[in-house]
This record gives structure tokens, sequence and C-alpha cells, in this order.
């Protein structure tokens, strides 16, 4: 039973991995990193080391995250559109308007 | 010609590093430290967690090695990242749901950041998984007001005075044990919330120190203007 909830872990570890690259969505490629980060740490806790897993999920999942996220922004990368341009309801109203402009 | 060669160079660098490999009995090692720690620290140290005994008594020098690590990046990642022009527009108000869910997580996170750190000795944590946890409580109440911010000078001092404590403890181990950040006090029973010396001391400066330097460091990034999309 434990080795099949490991194995659903690391093939959802590697798949958020690959997502990381894959992805054109900037934002989904820093929530992807924090996908693996929470994985790992999940992983730690199946192999019995708690202290890791607890700093994996506050660092690794938690907080690089959100560090990553913030300079995204600062960097102006924070877009939430798809690739064919489309925006999504969350954006502000005024980038909505710059993308259907473009 | 330059295929050939590199192929000859990894084909010779994985031969190479095979014959290291074949030669090494893995999973055999004779792990002597590890060993004596985990049979003596119990005793010696008085932490029921030898995780946190490693990390604040055997390794506690290494520990300050890894605070002033965290301090360089986070003053980078600051200097780089965080600075906001005067004339750059408001961030949005965050709306009625982000603020009362960051007033209800904040007192939640808060209890949870200080039981992980006062307990460090005793169950699985320490100061700086408890630190990050501090961090994101304070954090948390910032992106729910944006605009706002913490008080950096309180922010200072309090890392400063936690640092200075954490070296305090050690200096005080040094004049009068002899070695520079020697547990001392009595180590008490284990698995008593007082017991095992300075090791609480230690991990309470070192939470309050990482939580306040990521809390000052969040709201420096999250206080920047946004780049143009």
């Amino acid at each position: 039973m434990l080795e099949w909830i490991a194995l659903l872990i690391v093939i959802t570890i590697l798949t958020s991995a690959v997502a990381v690259l894959t992805i054109r969505n900037m934002v989904g490629a820093v929530a992807a990193v924090s996908v693996v980060g929470l994985g790992v740490s999940v992983l730690f806790v199946l192999m019995h080391a708690p202290d890791v897993a607890m700093t994996e999920a506050a660092v690794g999942a938690g907080l690089s995250g959100v560090v990553l996220a913030l300079g995204l922004r600062k960097l102006g990368l924070w877009r939430l559109e798809d690739d064919k341009g489309t925006s999504h309801p969350l954006v502000p109203t005024s980038r909505r308007e710059d993308n259907t402009d473009a | 010609m330059r295929n050939l060669a590199a192929l000859l160079f990894t084909g010779g660098l994985s031969f190479l590093l095979l014959v290291i490999v074949s030669q090494l009995n893995l999973g055999e090692t004779p792990m002597i430290v590890g060993q004596r720690m985990l049979n003596e620290a119990g005793a010696e140290v008085g932490a029921a967690n030898i995780v946190t005994s490693v990390l604040l008594a055997y390794r506690a020098f290494d520990t300050l090695g890894e605070l002033s690590v965290l301090f360089a990046a986070a003053t980078t990642a600051g200097l780089v990242l965080g600075h906001r022009r005067s004339d750059a527009v408001p961030d949005p108000d965050g709306g009625f749901i982000l603020r009362a869910g960051a007033d209800l997580l904040f007192p939640l996170l808060l209890v949870v950041g200080f039981y992980i750190i006062i307990y460090g000795h005793l169950t699985p944590g320490g100061g700086f998984q408890g630190g990050v946890i501090l961090a994101a409580a304070f954090f948390v109440g910032v992106l729910g007001r944006p605009g706002t911010s913490l008080d950096h000078g309180v922010i200072i001092f309090i890392e400063g005075f936690a640092g200075a404590s954490f070296i305090g403890v050690g200096l005080w181990a040094l004049f009068a044990e002899g070695q520079f950040l020697k547990p001392m006090l009595e180590t008490g029973t284990v698995g008593d919330l007082v017991s095992a010396g300075t090791l609480p001391l230690l991990s309470l400066a070192l939470g309050l120190k990482v939580g306040s330097e990521l809390a000052g460091l969040l709201t420096a990034l999250s206080d920047t203007e946004a780049g143009e999309p």
C-alpha cells in the first residue's frame, strides 16, 4: 500500500517537474515548482523524516514559491492569460483591455 | 573529430566513475559518529528530538553558519528586488474576503509557529521551520492589505537581538566551559518542556532571527511596484 502511495507521489513530482519546463505560463510554472516541493515533503514523511519534511514544506513548497511569484510580479511577468492571449477572469480590468487590443 | 573526442572523454569518465562505484561498499559504512550520537544524545544533551540535539548541540556551529548564509541570501534578494520608485502607482485593495481571511489566519499561524519553535527539542521542528511559519503569519497580513508594511525598525531590532543572543549563549559556554556553543545548564528529564539545558533558548533565538528576517524580506519584496506587463 505504502509503495503505491510513494509511486503515485513520485509520478506527480516528475510530471510537475516536466510541467515547470514545458508550461508557457510563468505563474503556472511557479505553482508547479511548489507542487514538486510538496510531493518531496510527503515522501520525506513516508521515509520517517518529519523534521526534513517540515522544512521542505515550509521552504520548498511555501517560501520559494512566494519569493518566485514576487519576483515575477517585479519583473512584469505576472500574467494569467493562456497561449491564445485570452485573459483570465482574475486579471484586473485595465490589463484585460490591453490584451484585447493586442 | 570533436564528437569523437567528446565520446572518448565521456566514455573514459564514466568508466572511471564506474570503477570507483564498484569499489565502494555502499550501505555498509561503519557510521561511527552517527551511531555514537544515536546512542549518547539522549543522556548527553537531554533532548527527545535527536535531530535538534545534532542541530543545536553537536553541530551548533554549522547552524550559526547556516544563519549567516540565510542572512546573506535575504540581504541580496532584498537589495536586488526590493526597490520602489516614489511615483509608483499604489496597489489595488485586497478586498473583504482576503482581509478577513488574513485576520483569521494570523493568530493560528502565530500559535503554530511559536509551538514548533518552543517544542523544537521534543517534537519534530525547531527554529528554522517555526521561523518560516512566523514570517508567513506576518506576511499574510501584508498580503491582505497591500500598501501597509511592517515596522522595519522593530524587525531589525528583533533580528539583531536574536542573532546576538544566539552568539551570546555560545560565548557564555566558551567562557564557562571552554567550548563555543557547548550545551549549558541542567539537562533535566527527557521529555519535559524545560529540559535540554540551553537548547530551547537557542531554538527561540534561531526562530525569532529566521522569522524576522524572512518577514522583512517578504514585505520588502511585496512592497515593490509591479513591473510593466
